[in-house]
């Protein structure tokens, strides 16, 4: 078995490559974010029984996440069909990427796979455009992280850009 | 138990764009943030009422809109509608209506709550159609958003939030300051 971190990876680390499924027939990857903030919410199913969920919530705040020019992402180990019936029950306008196979590989590899359950930590990464991950956290699995420290993170990273030397 | 240091604050204090009932200089303040087609904001609602009657002059309560559009595909007309009959003085009036009526927020039926309050319906109208409460409700999203609204109803006592349950007990519970 491959060693994995035990703790979710921190701020200033090299966010780890994957490549996953958007859609049943369309495959993503690190790189397609390049030069984009890249907000990666790992989550633990889809269909969670409650009507204002995470996934809703970001997809509310799409817009603002665009003014960072931030880009969000879905994952969890559900796979791509069950992704698809989901975004569409829930007109999401966001990817949700499918860590079904080998499943949870990328959830462990950004140290937030919960083995007991098989399913990926409430954790969220935010990415610069170089893919470094500046921020993250975890979740305790039923508390909704929200979107307060995200654009917390953003924020920062926005003034860290204007400050720097060009 | 709970990972997170401490529960997040309401970034936006009440100011004059508010809707708020109760005396400025009441003891506690509670801050909802609430969509009108939710139906957990529904049931809140005459919870809200009996805060109300409970606690009198002690508290001060305003209402700031957090439509989660995506979901409820009328949450955003009904906070335009409250802020455009707030527009003419009758927001809480509204307000009520829209929660007692959570199935009937189509434009037509908005329009009808309207003529049954006696608003100036013209106006009324006016402002739906030309999206005229719009900036204001997307204030509220935003200072939600930013002071940690994952849901609604979101309650925030005294500024922070109060991530307890909401029926009649936790509330007057809560507010013991």
């Amino acid at each position: 078995m491959a060693d994995y971190p035990d703790h979710a990876l921190e701020a200033g680390t090299e966010a780890p490559d994957f490549r996953l499924k958007a859609t049943p027939d369309q495959w993503v990857g690190l790189e397609d974010f390049h030069g984009q903030a890249l907000i990666m919410a790992f989550y633990p199913a889809d269909w969670s029984p409650v009507c204002t969920d995470q996934m809703a919530l970001y997809n509310e705040i799409l817009p603002v996440f665009h003014e960072y020019d931030a880009v969000v992402v879905g994952i969890s180990v559900d796979s791509a069909w069950c992704h698809a019936a989901f975004a569409q029950h829930r007109n999401l306008h966001f990817p949700l990427l499918a860590d079904f196979e080998p499943k949870g590989q990328v959830a462990k590899q950004y140290g937030v796979y919960e083995y007991k359950e098989g399913l990926a930590r409430r954790a969220l990464f935010v990415l610069d455009g170089d893919g470094v991950i500046q921020w993250s956290y975890v979740s305790p699995m039923g508390v909704n992280p929200g979107a307060e420290g995200i654009l917390a993170a953003l924020e920062q990273m926005k003034e860290q850009q204007v400050g720097a030397p060009v | 138990m709970s990972m997170l240091a401490a529960s997040p604050r309401l970034t936006v204090p009440l100011n004059e764009r508010d809707h708020v009932i109760g005396p400025e200089t009441a003891p506690v303040t509670v801050v909802e943030y609430g969509d009108y087609e939710c139906p957990y904001c529904g049931a809140a609602h005459p919870v809200t009422k009996a805060l109300q009657h409970a606690m009198g002059d002690k508290l001060r309560f305003a209402y700031r809109h957090f439509p989660l559009s995506q979901i409820h595909p009328h949450s955003y007309q009904a906070a335009e509608a409250a802020e455009a009959a707030g527009a003419q003085e009758r927001f809480w009036e509204m307000h009520d209506v829209l929660f007692e009526n959570q199935t009937r927020l189509s434009t037509q039926e908005l329009l009808a709550h309207a003529g049954a309050l006696g608003l100036e319906l013209e106006r009324f109208a006016a402002d739906l159609a030309q999206h005229r409460h719009a900036p204001k409700i997307r204030e509220d999203f935003l200072s939600g958003v930013r002071s940690g609204v994952n849901g609604t109803p979101t309650f925030f006592i005294n500024d922070v939030r109060h991530d307890g349950g909401y029926d009649l007990a936790s509330m007057l519970k809560a507010v013991q300051l």
